[in-house]
């Protein structure tokens, strides 16, 4: 037995503690990055911040992307991964201009549930594939990612819905603020603090870090893995789902080719947010931390002067660096563990 | 004991199981009766993890009665199992690395407050509470991740003692504990019968089945054996039926003529692995390598041929000293390593029985860069000829095949890169008992013909049936270097749990 354990750390240790590894913790890392992102950026442009719409539009950028990447983070967590997301936002974007179009007057509130449950359909389908095709994610929703892509192409053909197709009110929601906050952040934020709860505070969201850490041991542990899999595919449709409304609403305008490449940010906000892309670890907050990074970064860059490349670029440092970061993190704390055991 | 009066808690007469051609469990039957700690015993492959797995919900019996509590049972997964009652224990523990302590314990089973909320402080009280039980100091918010074993071990204890269960099943639960541990473990055992529960444990150790258990229930090749209180019988009469048959048809060990050292290895160190392994092998010689699960021997085996590296040491093969951390380099220099897991590490199980002997010599098969099938039939079809592997065609895939005939393909493909020195790890692990003896028969006559062999083993009458050495492994150390007239099985036992032995004794004084 290792000499450095012990049962009841006294209050005030485990407030030091818990102190500690929240500045620490990769979440805290982030929102420091992003806060000096800020910072230099207002400081070459004033109204970065300091402006009405510099405001709003700091805000209002990542909400859409942070909502993507809340659902990318469980299926993630659960040791899979979703590909078939920005496909599924342009179904449902589409989607909602066609309701706008067929039934004139159509309650807003049940498109976006529309939206949203068609967003979960799809998700099942992934969710379905992979839990009882016992074949593996990434080729799953590779394949779902062209299907829905093409459906949605067959369906749109090259025609746009325009602002002008959709109600007044509708469009006012994507750029409405309240308290001069975002309506479509606050969305995204609801959504963060609700998935946040459920994965760090109900049995069955605890069993998708369970499942994700080790699936031989979830097996024996009697856990239903083949649901709780489902429910990840389920919830990551859904919630690209309610982002395909908010495209609509946001922007106003739609095409079939909707949100190509938002699966890969996505993903890529999970895992700079610390979401171990082997399943496990991590949690919805640095997900969505990282989706408001990657945005307010290619939002920076121009303002530095900093060419097209090197912005996508950075992109692509951030995520190796994320990567390998972790993977150094974790080979450290493996070596000082067993050294640890070693000299007991 | 209360054995008249109540029902016992677990009942299995005539359970069978096999996996595609392969029995695994002829006959099991074991009675378990409250307020009883039952032995179970039998050699590595009698049938006692399938037993436990019948009973645990992870294997669904093909015929055979199974009752539970005195109704009849059939339990389709390991949550039905354990809503019933019952907690297993296995040999090697199984955790989720990235979650804490506490909710390795409770994971599926938190306890709520209302809204389906988590009790985070109901469970952290309840898991102190549990480790007290125990006798246990452990960090119960850290990861599980980088645990020793032993610690590994109490966490699955304590999850068993937390599900409040009918039947407690333990699958060698000492094998890595030290001698406090050990105690401890019993301690609780003890407290548990006391409450009226029912107790399966499986070891290895006879002073461990003694002192602790009231009732022996002995397996042989998936069959029951015979069923017997522990205190009208002995040490002697239980290794009579267990071992049951006259070792020498299994292992046809030839004396062969022993030459020159073929492999040399000098202190071998790797941090959490093992520590200053000096060993050697010489031409004709089989050297057998002993210990416990989890002591290290695959590690060993596994450093010297490269898979993984090593901190400090060296290793030579006919004098040469081989690169470390190169497999590539370790074949080149003739060595060979038939692994552990055949189906995972030793062969191409989707590919044909040809193309898999052919594997490890591509570069020699290949003519301008190319391989044609027909290359690969001509240089297998000999070997699959001289190791007798049964099937009907060399461009059968390896999948179909049984267990033992695989380990023949696995051990052609070595062979074929014509060794100096072969290094086989558990060499007839799930091997039916005719196949076990062929492929003995094969290691003895490659040494006859002066290949060194470096046998890793679990089995102990195949150790010392095999081997002109025995060298034992106990927790990461070669503890014993004993001849083939000098091993018996309780020189072996006794060097692999020196450590445990000591620490026993340190403990009780």
């Amino acid at each position: 037995m290792s000499a450095d354990t012990r049962t009841a750390p006294d209050r005030q240790s485990r407030t030091l503690q818990t102190a500690r590894t929240l500045l620490a913790s990769r979440e805290t890392a982030i929102v420091i990055v992003i806060v000096v992102i800020i910072a230099v950026a207002t400081a070459m442009n004033q109204s970065f911040l300091f402006s009405g719409q510099g405001w709003r539009d700091l805000l209002l950028t990542p909400s859409i992307l942070m909502v993507m990447a809340v659902g990318s983070a469980v299926v993630i967590i659960t040791r899979n991964v979703d590909l078939s997301v920005g496909s599924t936002l342009a179904i449902t974007a589409y989607l909602t201009g066609r309701l706008f179009i067929d039934f004139p007057g159509i309650p807003i509130l049940l498109v976006v549930f529309i939206g949203t449950l068609v967003g979960a359909v799809l998700g099942l389908i992934n969710g379905a594939l992979v839990a009882y095709g016992k074949v593996p994610a990434l080729v799953v929703t590779l394949g779902t990612m062209y299907i829905y892509r093409g459906a949605v192409l067959t369906w749109a053909g090259s025609d746009r819905i325009n602002a002008s197709d959709m109600p007044r009110d509708f469009l006012h929601l994507g750029t409405m603020q309240i308290l001069s906050i975002p309506l479509l952040t606050i969305v995204a934020v609801l959504v963060l603090v609700c998935a946040g709860y459920w994965l760090s505070s109900t049995r069955s969201g605890r069993e998708m870090y369970a499942i994700g850490s080790e699936p031989e041991a979830a097996k024996l542990y009697g856990l239903p893995t083949t649901r709780r899999v489902i429910t990840a595919f389920i919830l990551g449709g859904a919630l690209a789902g309610l982002a395909g409304v908010m495209y609509a609403a946001r922007y106003g305008t739609i095409s079939a080719s909707a949100g190509m490449g938002w699966e890969f940010q996505a993903i890529g906000a999970a895992v700079i947010g610390g979401v171990a892309i082997f399943g496990g670890s991590g949690s919805v907050w640095g997900a969505a931390f990282g989706a408001i990074l990657l945005l307010t970064i290619n939002r920076t860059l121009p303002i530095i002067g900093i060419p097209d490349f090197w912005q996508r670029a950075v992109v692509g440092a951030l995520i190796i660096g994320a990567i390998v970061l972790d993977r150094y993190l974790s080979a450290r704390r493996h070596r000082q563990l067993q050294e640890a055991r070693d000299q007991t | 004991m209360t054995r008249d009066e109540s029902p016992p808690v677990l009942e299995l007469v005539g359970v069978r199981k096999t996996f595609g051609s392969v029995t695994a469990l002829a006959d099991g039957s074991i009675t378990v009766h409250p307020g009883s700690i039952h032995a179970l015993v039998g050699e590595n492959g009698a049938g006692k993890s399938t037993l436990i797995k019948v009973v645990a919900g992870l294997h669904r019996r093909d015929s055979g009665t199974f009752r539970f509590r005195g109704a009849d049972a059939a339990f389709n997964s390991t949550a039905e199992a354990k809503n019933a009652g019952i907690a297993v224990i296995y040999q090697e523990p199984t955790l989720f690395p990235d979650l804490s302590v506490t909710e390795n314990i409770f994971m599926g089973r938190q306890p709520r407050s209302r809204a389906g909320r988590i009790d985070k402080q109901a469970m952290h009280q309840e898991a102190a509470r549990i480790f007290a039980r125990l006798g246990v100091t452990l960090d119960l918010q850290r990861p599980a991740e980088g645990l020793s074993i032993a610690d590994q071990q109490i966490i699955e204890i304590a999850k068993a003692i937390s599900l409040d269960a009918h039947l407690l099943i333990m699958d060698e639960p000492t094998a890595a504990l030290s001698g406090v541990e050990v105690e401890r473990l019993f301690a609780v055992a003890r407290s548990l019968r006391d409450e009226g529960r029912g107790i399966v444990f499986i070891s290895h150790r006879f002073d461990e089945i003694f002192s602790l258990c009231d009732m022996i229930t002995v397996m042989r090749d998936g069959a029951y054996v015979a069923t017997t209180p522990t205190s009208e019988t002995s040490n002697d009469e239980l290794v009579t039926m267990m071992v049951g048959r006259e070792v020498a048809d299994l292992y046809p060990k030839d004396l062969a003529p022993i030459g020159e050292v073929v492999l040399e290895v000098k202190n071998l160190n790797s941090a959490g692995n093992f520590h200053d392994v000096d060993l050697s092998v010489r031409a004709g010689e089989i050297v057998g390598l002993a210990g416990l699960v989890g002591a290290g021997r695959s590690e060993i085996a596994r450093a010297i041929f490269g898979v993984d590296s090593y901190d400090s040491g060296t290793v030579r093969l006919n004098g040469r000293t081989v690169p470390k951390g190169r497999p590539a380099a370790a074949i080149r220099a003739g060595m060979a390593l038939v692994p552990e897991d055949r189906r995972q590490q030793g062969l191409v199980v989707e590919a044909s029985l040809a193309r898999n002997i052919g594997a490890a010599i591509r570069r020699r098969l290949s003519r301008f860069g190319l391989i044609t099938a027909g290359i690969e039939n001509k240089t297998a079809g000999p070997w699959a000829g001289r190791l007798q592997v049964k099937s009907s065609a060399l461009s059968m895939s390896a999948a179909t095949m049984s267990g033992g005939n695989q380990q023949k393909v696995a051990i052609a493909k070595w062979l074929a890169t014509d060794p100096s020195l072969l290094i086989i790890d558990e060499p007839t692990r799930g091997i039916d008992v005719g196949t076990k003896a062929e492929v003995h028969r094969l290691l003895s006559r490659l040494a006859g013909e002066g290949m060194a062999i470096l046998m890793i083993s679990s089995e102990l009458p195949e150790v010392l049936g095999m081997a002109d050495r025995v060298l034992v492994v106990g927790e990461g150390r070669i503890s014993a270097d004993l001849d083939r007239a000098d091993a018996t099985p309780e020189k072996v036992m006794h060097a692999a749990t020196a450590r445990h032995e000591q620490s026993r004794q340190e403990a009780s004084a």
